[in-house]
C-alpha cells in the first residue's frame, strides 16, 4: 500500500538522516561553544501574539482552533516566538541574552515548485547587543558553524534594511512613491524600478542614484565607493566591517540592495550564498524595534541557516555538482 | 570559441524571441552559427548557452541551472506568484527592448460580448495561454471571470462559443484582425528581458556587470 503525505513535507530515512545528525551536531556544538544556550518553544502558538511581528514574506500559514475558539498556528520562523520569550521570561534578566535552536518550522507552499512547508532551521539570536558589535558577533557566529560543518566556497551577503529607504528620503522621494520603488527592489525587478523612477518626476541624477546604488555588490571597495546619502547605513555597514576578523570579512560580500522579505529587519541584514545552490541557504539581520512589540524594547540580530539546503549544497560541493559550480 | 561571458551559462528561448536573441549575442560577440544550424542540439556548453523553451527559462535561472536567461515580460508576469508575499526568486536585470508586445483583452468586433455576458450573466469567459496573469487582471479590475485555459490558437476561442473573450499578446494585431476580433483593453506592455538568477547575482558580481555594461552598449 502507498500512502501520501502532504507535498513539501518527506520522511527521513537513516541514511540521509545519520547525514544531517553530523550536520547539526557540529551547528550546535559551535553554538553552544560560543555562549548561546539552546532552547525549544512549542510548535503551536497563539495567532494574535506571532502576529505582533511582522512577517511578510513569512507568515504563519497553518491555522487551527482550540477547544476554547482561540486560533492557534504553526510557528513559520524561531525569531517571533524567542522575542516573545524573552519579553515574558526574561523581563529582568542581564543583557545580553544569547540563545541558539534547531526546531522546525512551517511555512505555505505554491503548488509546484518544490518548497518545503515543514523546514528545519539551525540559528542563533543574540539580544540585547546593539550593532555594530552584536551584528560582527553573529556574522562571527555564523562563518564559524559553517565552517564547522565543512561548507567550502559560501559567501555571505550583508546589506542594510534602512539603505534604501535613507537614499530615497536623501533625494526627495514623495512618500506616496516609497512603498513602489522599494516593492519593485525587493522583486528585484530593477525593469520595473527603472519604470516607476521614470515616473517620479525626480531629476535624471537622483534617479540614476536610485538605481545604481542598490546594483552594487562586492567587497570592501563597495563601502569605500557608496554613494552619499544613506551615511548611516553605510557608517554602520564600515563599522561592522571592521569588526570583523580576517577570515569572516573574506567571506562577507556587501550588497547595498539586499533586502529580506520578512518585514521586522531594521539595520544589517545578512543572506548565505554557496555556489552549489541556486538559493540563499540561509539569512538574518537585526531586528532592534520587534522585542519592543512584545514589551520589552531590545536591540538584537540573529540568523538561521536552513539545515536542509546546506545539506544540498555540501553534497554538491563534494560532489562538485552544484547548480552554479561549473 | 568563447563565451558570452567568462563563467557565465545563459538561457536562450528558442521559439519568437530566438531570432533577435541571437542578433543580440552576435553582437556581444558570440560565434552564434552553431546556435543557428543545429536546432536539436540544446546544451552549446563551448559558447555556455543553453538553448529552450521560453517559459522553461524562469525555471532554470531559478534553480541556478543557469546564471542569466533571457524571456519575454509575458512569462515572468505568467509565472510570477500573486499577493505581496514574498519576492519573486529571480531577478530582473535589464529591459532589452525586443519582442515587444501588447498583452491584451481582445472580443469579436461588433458590441461587446464581454460587456454583455458581465452585465446579464455577471461573469465572462475568457479563453488564454496566460490563465494567472488573466484571472488576476479580472481581479484587480473587480469583475467576474471564468478563466479556460488553452494551450494553441486562442483566436479560436470567441470563433466557436467557447469564451466570450480572450486575452493573449498582439504584436502587430494582424492575427486578431484576420479572426474578427477587436482589442477592448491593453492590459501590460511586453518585451524582452534579461534575468538572473539570485545567487549568481552575487557570487558572479563582476561578470554579470560586465555583461550587463556590454548589453547597454550594442
Amino acid at each position: 500500500m502507498i500512502h501520501p503525505i502532504p507535498s513539501g513535507t518527506r520522511d527521513v530515512l537513516p541514511d540521509e538522516m545519520a547525514e544531517l545528525r553530523v550536520i547539526t551536531e557540529a551547528l550546535g556544538e559551535v553554538f553552544l561553544d560560543s555562549g548561546y544556550g539552546e532552547v525549544y518553544t512549542p510548535a503551536l502558538e497563539y495567532e494574535a501574539v506571532l502576529a505582533r511581528a511582522e512577517l511578510a514574506g513569512a507568515r504563519p500559514t497553518y491555522r487551527v482552533f482550540d477547544e476554547a475558539g482561540a486560533t492557534l498556528v504553526l510557528r513559520s520562523d524561531m525569531t517571533v516566538p524567542i522575542a516573545r520569550v524573552v519579553a515574558t521570561r526574561y523581563q529582568t534578566a542581564p543583557l545580553p541574552l544569547r540563545f541558539c535552536y534547531q526546531a522546525h518550522c512551517y511555512r505555505g507552499v505554491r503548488p509546484q515548485r518544490g518548497q518545503p512547508r515543514e523546514l528545519l532551521q539551525a540559528g542563533i539570536e543574540l539580544i540585547g547587543a546593539p550593532a555594530p558589535g552584536g551584528t560582527a558577533e553573529a556574522l562571527t557566529v555564523l562563518c564559524r558553524a559553517l565552517d564547522a560543518v565543512g561548507l567550502r566556497d559560501y559567501r555571505v551577503g550583508v546589506g542594510d534594511a534602512s539603505f534604501f529607504p535613507a537614499l530615497m528620503e536623501s533625494v526627495e522621494v514623495r512618500p506616496a512613491q516609497r512603498e513602489g520603488l522599494i516593492g519593485a527592489l525587493a522583486r528585484r525587478d530593477f525593469v520595473e524600478l527603472e519604470r516607476l523612477l521614470a515616473a517620479t518626476g525626480l531629476p535624471a541624477r537622483a534617479r540614476a542614484l536610485l538605481l545604481d546604488a542598490p546594483q552594487r555588490r562586492g567587497g570592501a571597495e563597495v563601502l569605500a565607493r557608496a554613494p552619499a546619502g544613506a551615511a548611516e547605513a553605510l557608517a554602520g555597514m564600515r563599522q561592522v566591517r571592521d569588526l570583523l576578523e580576517e577570515g569572516v570579512a573574506a567571506r562577507v560580500i556587501f550588497d547595498l540592495g539586499l533586502i529580506r522579505n520578512i518585514g521586522y529587519y531594521t539595520g544589517a541584514v545578512f543572506e548565505v550564498y554557496d555556489p552549489a545552490l541556486g538559493v540563499p541557504i540561509g539569512g538574518g539581520g537585526r531586528y532592534d524595534d520587534l522585542l519592543g512589540r512584545f514589551g520589552r524594547a531590545l536591540p538584537a540580530v540573529g540568523f538561521a541557516i536552513g539545515v536542509d539546503r546546506l545539506h544540498i549544497a555540501l553534497t554538491g560541493e563534494e560532489r562538485g555538482t552544484g547548480a552554479l559550480a561549473r | 570559441m568563447s563565451t558570452v561571458a567568462d563563467g557565465l551559462t545563459i538561457a536562450v528561448p528558442r521559439g519568437a524571441l530566438f531570432a533577435e536573441t541571437l542578433e543580440l549575442l552576435g553582437r556581444l560577440g558570440l560565434d552564434t552559427g552553431e546556435l543557428r544550424t543545429n536546432d536539436r542540439k540544446l546544451l552549446f556548453q563551448e559558447l555556455g548557452v543553453i538553448t529552450m523553451r521560453p517559459s522553461d527559462v524562469p525555471t532554470y535561472v531559478e534553480a541556478g541551472a543557469a546564471d542569466l536567461g533571457i524571456t519575454g515580460k509575458d512569462v515572468l508576469l505568467e509565472q510570477a506568484h500573486s499577493g505581496t508575499d514574498g519576492a519573486r526568486t529571480v531577478y530582473e536585470l535589464l529591459d532589452l527592448g525586443y519582442g515587444r508586445c501588447t498583452m491584451v483583452l481582445a472580443t469579436a468586433a461588433g458590441e461587446d460580448p464581454a460587456a454583455e455576458a458581465l452585465r446579464r450573466l455577471g461573469v465572462v469567459r475568457v479563453a488564454t495561454k496566460y490563465p494567472r496573469l488573466a484571472a488576476r487582471y479580472f481581479d484587480d479590475t473587480g469583475r467576474q471571470a471564468e478563466i479556460v485555459e488553452v494551450k494553441g490558437s486562442v483566436e479560436l476561442a470567441p470563433l466557436t462559443g467557447l469564451a466570450e473573450a480572450i486575452v493573449d499578446l498582439t504584436a502587430t494585431g494582424t492575427t486578431l484582425q484576420e479572426n474578427n476580433l477587436v482589442v477592448r483593453e491593453e492590459i501590460v506592455q511586453c518585451s524582452a528581458r534579461l534575468i538572473a538568477n539570485p545567487v549568481a547575482h552575487k557570487l558572479k558580481a563582476a561578470a554579470v556587470d560586465e555583461l550587463l555594461e556590454r548589453v547597454r552598449a550594442v
